[in-house]
């Protein structure tokens, strides 16, 4: 095998592995990434016998380079023989499954779920089912917490005795001293009870559950919340009311507000295992306290499932639910004094639109939306906007858009320019929503004041956001109404602004199509090759080699190329050098660069920003 | 006390917490740096007189903090350690958090008794082989070695406090822990550095009306929601974290009413509480305010149930002590193991310690000679006028700069670790 090799193919090999063990992370992770080049030299009988045994002790050696490994081990039984030997590659994962790094840890276990499948039933007994065991029965909790995501693939392969050891393991941990196990066993017990027979789930995980659910520890009683919803979907409809819903009205009643956040969190998933039924009668109640919760983060993830848990509330009584029980809370909400808990209410509330229809939609639903649009927060009022269309689609938007406006104008002028950023994303969807009259009425002028915005980003979303609404409304209204206002700016007296035609020129020439970039934009981006700033002159060549595709071929050799040359014969060494490589015309590898250069200014630009957020 | 007699200490400058089980004791000083002392076990100690049992020695020592600047503020950020605490035993090694006035660490301490041996392309002594003479492969092989001892860096939570960091407590959840410093406690995952959720925040919109700061904090031993903070104006506040996620409410305070006769100048100032700590079942908190410890009930929130003075000489002396800024010492206190028994430091190398049982009070002296294992340890007197017994020491002759503020008690044994200020003992 390995000597028959040449001495030329067996060099890289022998880098290879002796940088398994090099001072530098680096080096050591790059190998560990090859490790299957490595097993596939030394040949399935030496990886057993040598590879494998080093790997197992290698635990000390970095998170980053354990995580490698882990995940390496996961595929490598066809190199350590195939499925006959898989179990060799038991050893390292195990001794992986007990570090203390959470990530590797987990790693390790997915890769040992993963060849739990690789092995016989035979091996699982002899050999994977005692590596669980000696996990589970580890002195430390680490590994402890790495058995309870182990039981679950082995139970359904094994024999009937097997079968109850593991049931009394998981029993075990799940009264364990360390609360990191009883967590790890809370997470896993939804997992466990799908492989386990009905009548075990009803005898055993039930008891499990229950006392889990009452745990000391708020962190464990709300892991079994989880649990609690998978439990739910496994046992038919009338064990539902007597074996688990004692537990979860509990957790909804919690003393902690952690677990009753995760109730909230989970009621959607909690909803269609329990049925219609009982949600009429517990979960509607529940749902209610949980909206009025005292604590602020449980109604805000309330809140948020108010849409999914009325679409999926039973159709026959959907409306009446709706009407008395949950719109009052949601009024309430709406007057919120936590402005998380009325953002997230304002990102599902439009989606009541649709479930109760046209008429209810104006009675009930539209004060709300009226009062959220002139809401103090400003991503109340952008959570809003955003979801307009489902309004859009049941009563139209003109319903709604004289609050609209004023709504939008303020949040145009927020001082807070990731505000700004984020309605100028919205003006393309609003626009087409409130058609063209509307828009050149009244949101027109907006539009353009923000190409002078003082942040770039503004500016530069600006400039996108026209293209995208030229792209909606067309060519000829692109020329009546926002060309003429861009090419005006070409004659600012401030530069930045100078540049912005030119940005703007970048992104309307293909849309506008060739006419209206050969007669009207051109000749102003001729023009501006004279500017007397440098930045304005670059951006020139830039802009020529951008439009270049645009314009007809006599066009480029008879007007743009001489404008050009005399650029790259400029005395600025930046104007030079766009200007020539805008002459050589390689577009793509130009484009390229020019990207990995903007992307380096953006994230400068980002990290100055963001050490000014820090000051403040 | 009988118990005292049988206290090996320890001296080190700045020393800070103690670890259960395995017999390890970690200890900061000014210069960043931590240094963790072992304990020697019987079956290492070979001959009666190298190996006594309980003599500490070297473990290892590291740098923790360096000292940094920060840009923004234009403040130099001190190296100096605050706190150290062990984490619970989660495998073969151990974990600490330290942390300076603005970064907490963790950091991971194992040992290492293996080291893998081979090369392929060099030989033993590290030459490189010629590439023609290496015709077959060879994996490492991991051959035992002398015992290395390893510490490295897990996790950097930065970037959390504002003010300077005073406390770090570990949750019984094995999860988080909080950090206090003068005005915010966070609570951090210990997996999660880039994150931490403020639980107290008491910075006021004005910082003309900042009437106190936070002192200390600490967690409950077992209940994983309940955390207490003391603050500059001598009071306690007992939180639940079940009941919001801003425990800006406290759910119970522990105040003594102030006595209007004794009102001073200097009351504010000696009742700011300098050290909170639960006990170990739980049920009583102890705290130290300049002159005295106290201990409280959880289920009585209207005062102390048991109140030692600890120099009640001094409260003549206040004026000068306020002018050598000694005022603002902020000393700690501790539980012995079965909280029978509560410790504390003074000046001049003094500690007290005194028996809840019979409340009787007890005066120490820490100095380097009497560190031996089992050796007695010194009672001594103030002498505050009157009578004056051989060995006393007067009161103007007490050195105040030899503080004991530092000290930690093992959580099992009558073993106590002193530390001794000014470095005059490392």
């Amino acid at each position: 095998m390995a000597g028959a090799d040449s001495d030329d193919s067996l060099y890289p090999i022998a880098v290879l592995i002796d940088e398994l063990r090099n001072e530098d992370v680096q080096l050591r992770l790059n190998s560990i990434k090859k490790l299957s080049t490595i097993a596939l030299a030394l040949g399935v009988e030496r990886t057993r016998t040598e590879l494998l045994p080093f790997l197992t002790d290698t635990i000390y050696d970095e998170d980053e380079v354990l995580l490698a490994l882990a995940e390496q081990l996961g595929n490598f039984t066809m190199l350590v023989g195939g499925p006959e030997y898989v179990h060799c590659l038991l050893p390292p994962l195990e001794s992986l499954a007990t570090v203390e790094e959470t990530v590797v840890r987990d790693k390790a276990v997915e890769s040992l779920r993963k060849i739990s499948h690789e092995h016989s039933p035979v091996d699982l007994e002899v050999h994977f089912e005692p590596l669980v065991k000696r996990l589970a029965s580890g002195d430390w909790f680490t590994s402890r917490t790495s058995a309870c995501g182990l039981f679950s693939v082995c139970y359904p392969r094994v024999s009937s005795t097997v079968k109850a050891e593991i049931r009394q393991h998981f029993r075990t941990l799940c009264s364990d001293d360390t609360p990191m196990v009883r967590r790890a066993a809370a997470s896993k017990l939804g997992e466990f009870a799908k492989v386990l027979e009905l009548e075990y789930v009803k005898s055993d995980i039930i008891s499990l559950f229950t006392a889990l659910a009452s745990d000391e520890q708020d962190s464990v009683r709300l892991l079994a919340v989880e649990a609690g919803v998978s439990i739910a979907t496994l046992l038919p409809q009338e064990d539902l009311e007597a074996l688990v819903m004692p537990t979860l009205r509990q957790a909804a009643e919690d003393k902690s507000w952690r677990v009753r956040y995760m109730v909230a969190d989970k009621f959607s998933d909690l909803q269609k295992a329990v049925g219609p039924e009982i949600t009429k009668n517990d979960l509607v109640p529940a749902f209610q306290n949980l909206l009025k919760d005292c604590e602020a983060e449980v109604r805000a993830a309330a809140a948020n499932k108010v849409k999914e848990f009325c679409e999926n509330l039973p159709e026959d009584s959907r409306e009446t639910i709706i009407m008395t029980h949950i719109l009052p809370c949601v009024k309430e909400l709406v007057s919120d004094t936590n402005q998380h808990v009325k953002s997230a209410l304002a990102s599902v509330i439009m989606g009541l639109s649709t479930i109760l229809g046209k008429d209810n939609t104006i009675e009930h639903l539209l004060p709300l939306f009226l009062a959220q649009l002139k809401d103090e927060c400003p991503e109340v009022r952008l959570n809003i906007i955003s979801n307009l269309d489902c309004v859009n689609e049941v009563i139209g938007i003109r319903q709604l858009s004289q609050s609209l406006l004023p709504a939008i104008v303020e949040l145009a002028e927020d001082a807070k320019w990731r505000v700004r950023l984020a309605i100028i994303e919205y003006m393309p969807l609003l626009a087409g929503q409130l058609g063209v009259e509307f828009f050149d009425e009244k949101l027109n002028s907006l539009c353009m004041a923000w190409l002078v915005d003082h942040v770039y980003a503004i500016r530069e979303a600006a400039t996108c956001n026209l293209m995208k609404l030229v792209e909606k409304f067309g060519a000829e209204w692109a020329q009546n109404t926002i060309v003429p206002k861009v090419l005006g700016m070409a004659n600012d007296p401030n530069y930045l602004h100078r540049m912005t035609t030119l940005f703007c020129i970048n992104a309307l020439s293909e849309v506008c199509g060739q006419e209206i970039t050969t007669k009207h934009m051109l000749p102003v981006v001729f023009k501006m090759s004279n500017d007397q700033v440098a930045n304005v002159r670059f951006n020139v060549a830039k802009s020529l080699q951008k439009i270049g595709p645009v314009l007809d071929s006599n066009c480029l050799q008879t007007e743009v190329k001489p404008v050009l040359e005399k650029l790259a014969s400029d005395q600025d060494i930046d104007v030079k050098y766009f200007a020539q490589e805008a002459i050589s015309g390689e577009f793509s590898t130009i484009i390229l660069k020019y990207n990995l250069h903007r992307c380096k200014l953006m994230t400068q630009h980002y990290v100055t920003l963001k050490l000014k957020k820090q000051k403040t | 006390m009988g118990e005292d007699s049988e206290s090996p200490k320890i001296n080190h400058s700045f020393l800070r917490d103690y670890v259960t089980e395995e017999d390890l004791l970690a200890t900061g000083d000014k210069g960043g740096r931590v240094v963790i002392f072992q304990r020697e076990t019987e079956s290492k100690g070979e001959s009666e007189e190298l190996g006594e049992s309980g003599e500490y020695n070297v473990y290892s020592t590291f740098q923790s903090h360096e000292p940094d600047f920060d840009y923004l503020k234009s403040l130099e950020i001190e190296e100096k350690i605050n706190k150290i605490r062990w984490l619970p035993h989660q495998n073969a090694a151990h974990f600490l958090l330290s942390t300076n006035d603005k970064t907490i660490k963790l950091w991971k301490v194992s040992e290492r008794d293996k080291r893998p041996e081979g090369y392929n392309l060099k030989d033993e002594e590290g030459r490189i082989k010629d590439i023609s003479t290496v015709t077959s492969l060879r994996v490492p092989v991991l051959k035992p070695t002398d015992l290395m001892v390893e510490v490295r860096p897990r996790r950097i939570f930065a970037n959390g406090h504002t003010y300077h960091v005073n406390s770090i407590s570990v949750n019984s959840d094995d999860e988080t822990y909080l950090s206090a410093d003068d005005l915010r406690i966070n609570m951090w995952h210990l997996d999660i550095t880039d994150r931490s959720f403020n639980i107290v925040d008491i910075k006021p919109a004005n910082m003309e009306d900042l009437t106190e700061v936070i002192t200390a904090a600490e967690f409950h031993p077992q209940h994983c929601h309940l955390f207490v903070y003391s603050s500059s104006k001598g009071t306690l506040r007992l939180c639940d974290m079940r009941e919001s996620a801003l425990c800006d409410k406290h759910s119970k305070i522990f105040e003594e009413p102030e006595d209007p006769g004794n009102r001073s100048f200097f009351s504010e100032i000696v009742s700011s509480v300098s050290d909170v700590k639960f006990s170990h079942s739980g049920r009583y908190l102890l705290t130290r305010d300049y002159l005295t410890v106290k201990v409280w009930d959880l289920n009585m929130e209207k005062g102390p149930v048991e109140t030692y003075q600890v120099h009640e000489y001094l409260r003549s002396k206040l004026c000068s002590l306020y002018e050598n800024d000694c005022i603002f010492d902020k000393f700690e206190c501790v539980w012995n193991s079965t909280d029978s028994v509560i410790m504390t430091g003074a000046y001049n190398s003094f500690f007290r310690m005194f028996d809840r049982e019979t409340g009787r009070g007890v005066t120490l002296e820490a100095w380097r000679e009497n560190s031996k294992p089992r050796a007695v340890l010194r009672t001594r007197h103030v002498y505050t006028g009157g009578r004056r017994r051989r060995g006393d020491v007067g009161v103007d002759s007490l050195d105040f700069t030899k503080k004991i503020l530092h000290m930690a008690w093992h959580p099992a044994e009558n073993i106590i670790a002193i530390a001794t200020c000014n470095g005059v003992m490392q």
